[in-house]
């Protein structure tokens, strides 16, 4: 009975799977979909390496300080770092005073609460302060930015299919629309072509227009290119503040494993060796 | 247990024995993981995934009791609770990468156990009941897997979690009122955020008791093994421990290698970048797929296109869905072949060949965009699923013919036949 029935269903499941097989396919080849736009321009990240790539990775403090000056002076206008505290740069090379300083000199202060009134009130930043928002909410966002909220950069590395490649290309990507490009992908009033962007138009205008916008103090020639690079390292790093210790402790746990599992064996063996000594014998016996 | 030859307990410290008067418990491990259980001596490493499996789900139990120390299921925190784990808590990092990651681990244990139960007949008399808890421990790590996945409150937790419970949608009458149940709402929200914890740390521990009947069950009948052939005698057998503990020791060593260069290199390479944008119902990202395991499963959904007089088609695709898994309970009873083991079934061997390829292209169809080529591959697929254990299985029983099997197991081991291998 179980098998009639199985077959019965099978017969169901499989036959209707394959008659909508043949519908589908009639309809894909009569009525092909022609490709979009958003795919034929789209171009996949440039293929750049950070020193924080592969097992050995590990930052470079000198490019996370750069990559957090182009925040401080560019991005910061817009976009928030609201997972990071003022604090965590100690951990890309600053000391306990700079880090004071950065935080007190903040150009947005920290939203508070007064004391003595209970009013809302604003103070400046401390090292305990996550960095505080350019807006004081989305719709304050939207509406200073054409109704595009700009993103929060904190994990944006490790929220975009990509990563930071994907991060520093869209920085250097901008360009003139090509010629061939549809009518309905130019890009509208405030819209600026980014063939990286997965619908080719993006709301941010070029942040990093020209070389030379920030300057760095540590003689390192701030082209555009290594301006994006710079700030795209540092985003790994407010993505991903732990990177270093995870590499190291999964060096120490996996040479632990190494010569555990090899002990390991040599004791599976050692257990064995008189069931496969009997085999042996018993197969030189045959 | 099952067989007269296995070594017996006994207590060489008087403390043990008084012990063993009152509440025997060196004695119940002795007979369920140590010499006290008699295990064919043939098994081959296909026969590791079982304890790894084991093993993984108490690696997901222990972080996990950790994560839920720092965790705040609430819409409005979770989301950062997450990142206050990943960022101040000492150590935070590890823990949340190891139950990611661990998770991953476990679903591929159980695949390739499932997968050595599937070819090596071990679903079969006297062993039903131990495969049919199997899919019950399956089932429970589903759910408990995707409703762990909800609880970082990411944009695919959200909107998972609404295409999982919209499926229920489907069902007429009751799918409404059962969406509203699971989410405690009619979207994704603190109800469902709320419950899905609530249940998230609860299955971990049904799931442990189902292993417990799982493993006794087992114990009935003992081990199958490669050939296939019932235990005949002594020399079939070795003692559990130290044999079976020692192999499956240094390969869990291996499988932590895996594992370890996964979640320290490689963490985020199993998880899929929207997680790591908050939660947002206003906002629907392009593609949305659950996680690796689920799959093969999405794909079976998903291929149901077109509408079945007046069936629609995605009521087609959820209860496809849901059958793809829930025929296994019937696997026992529509492969009635007498012989167990693959290995001396040609024409079901290369049948199984042709399954485990149509699995794995069916996964790569339903974690892929809902696009053309991929439906009409997974159309293909799906048809060739349900064809093999509804069609094939039960015509090949009857229609094969098995190779001669060996007289035993240790016949098959030295070549020699039984009554002068002793």
């Amino acid at each position: 009975m179980v098998r009639i029935f199985g077959i019965l269903i099978g017969l169901f499941f499989s036959g209707w799977l394959l008659v909508s097989f043949g519908m589908g396919a009639k309809e894909y080849y009569t009525n092909r979909p022609a490709d979009t736009a958003e795919h034929a321009f789209h171009q996949h990240a440039k293929d750049i390496s950070f020193t924080s790539d592969g097992p050995l990775g590990k930052f470079d403090r000198q490019q996370l300080q750069r990559g957090f000056q182009v925040y401080k002076e560019v991005c910061a206008a817009c976009h928030s770092l609201r997972l990071v505290a003022f604090r965590n740069l100690e951990d890309i090379g600053y000391n306990e005073a700079e880090v004071k300083a950065i935080a007190a000199n903040w150009p947005i202060p920290t939203p508070d609460i007064d004391p003595a009134t209970g009013e809302m009130s604003t103070r400046a930043s401390l090292p305990s302060d996550k960095f505080p928002k350019p807006f004081a909410n989305d719709v304050a966002a939207g509406a200073a930015n054409n109704n595009a909220i700009p993103p929060d950069l904190s994990l944006i590395t490790k929220a975009r299919e990509g990563g930071a490649p994907y991060i520093y290309s869209l920085l250097t990507g901008y360009q003139n629309p090509p010629a061939d490009l549809p009518a309905a992908n130019q890009p509208g009033p405030g819209l600026h072509y980014n063939p990286y962007f997965a619908n080719l138009n993006l709301a941010m205008a070029p942040p990093i227009a020209a070389a030379d916008q920030v300057s760095y103090s540590d003689g390192t020639s701030a082209t555009i290119e290594q301006m994006a690079e710079d700030v795209s390292a540092f985003l790994i790093w407010t993505a991903e503040p732990k990177l270093e210790e995870r590499h190291q402790t999964g060096w120490a746990v996996l040479i632990f494993l190494l010569i555990a599992t090899f002990l390991g064996y040599l004791s599976y063996k050692t257990i064995w060796a008189d069931i496969k000594a009997e085999k042996k014998k018993k197969e030189a016996e045959a | 247990m099952s067989f007269p030859w296995a070594k017996q307990y006994t207590p060489t410290t008087e403390l043990g024995q008084w012990m063993d008067d009152r509440l025997p418990v060196p004695r119940l491990i002795y007979n369920s993981l140590g010499a006290g259980y008699p295990t064919p001596r043939n098994l081959n490493y296909m026969w590791n995934f079982g304890s790894l499996a084991g093993f993984f789900l108490v690696v997901q139990i222990v972080t996990g009791i950790i994560l839920a120390m720092h965790y705040a299921a609430n819409a409005g925190i979770a989301f950062d609770s997450v990142e206050h784990i990943m960022r101040d808590v000492n150590s935070g990092w590890m823990i949340r990468y190891a139950h990611a990651n661990g998770a991953s681990f476990f679903f591929i244990a159980i695949y390739l156990h499932i997968g050595r139960g599937l070819y090596y007949g071990s679903y079969k008399a006297p062993r039903e009941m131990v495969w049919l808890l199997g899919v019950v421990i399956y089932l429970l790590a589903m759910a408990t897997a995707f409703m762990g996945y909800v609880l970082p409150w990411g944009q695919m937790s959200f909107w998972g979690a609404k295409v999982i419970t919209g499926l229920f949608e489907a069902i007429p009458l009751i799918g409404q009122p059962i969406q509203e149940l699971l989410l405690g709402g009619f979207a994704p929200d603190n109800a469902a955020l709320n419950r899905f914890f609530s249940l998230h740390y609860l299955l971990p521990f049904v799931i442990a008791g189902v292993i417990i009947m799982h493993i006794w069950a087992l114990h009935i009948p003992g081990s199958s093994n490669p050939t296939g052939v019932d235990v005949k005698g002594p020399q079939d057998t070795v003692p559990f421990h130290p044999y079976y503990t020692s192999k499956d020791g240094w390969t869990l060593g291996v499988a932590l290698i895996f594992f370890t260069i996964m979640m320290f290199f490689l963490p985020n390479a199993l998880g899929h970048a929207d997680n790591y944008i908050p939660a947002n119902p206003l906002s629907t990202p392009a593609h949305i797929v659950p996680e690796w395991y689920f799959w093969p499963w999405y794909a079976i959904l998903r291929a149901f296109t077109f509408d079945f007089l007046f069936i629609p088609a995605k009521l087609l695709g959820v209860l496809a869905m849901f059958s793809a898994i829930l025929v296994w309970f019937f696997l026992p009873w529509l492969d009635k072949s007498p012989v167990r083991s693959g290995k001396f079934r040609p024409k079901f061997k290369m049948f199984f060949i042709i399954l485990v390829i149509d699995v794995l292209i069916l996964g790569y169809c339903g974690g892929a965009p809902a696009e053309e080529p991929f439906v009409m591959i997974s159309q293909l697929a799906a048809a060739y699923y349900f064809a093999h254990f509804l069609i094939v299985l039960p015509l090949l029983s009857r229609l094969e013919k098995p190779e001669p099997l060996p007289n035993s197991i240790t016949e098959s081991v030295t070549g020699k036949p039984l009554n002068t291998a002793s």
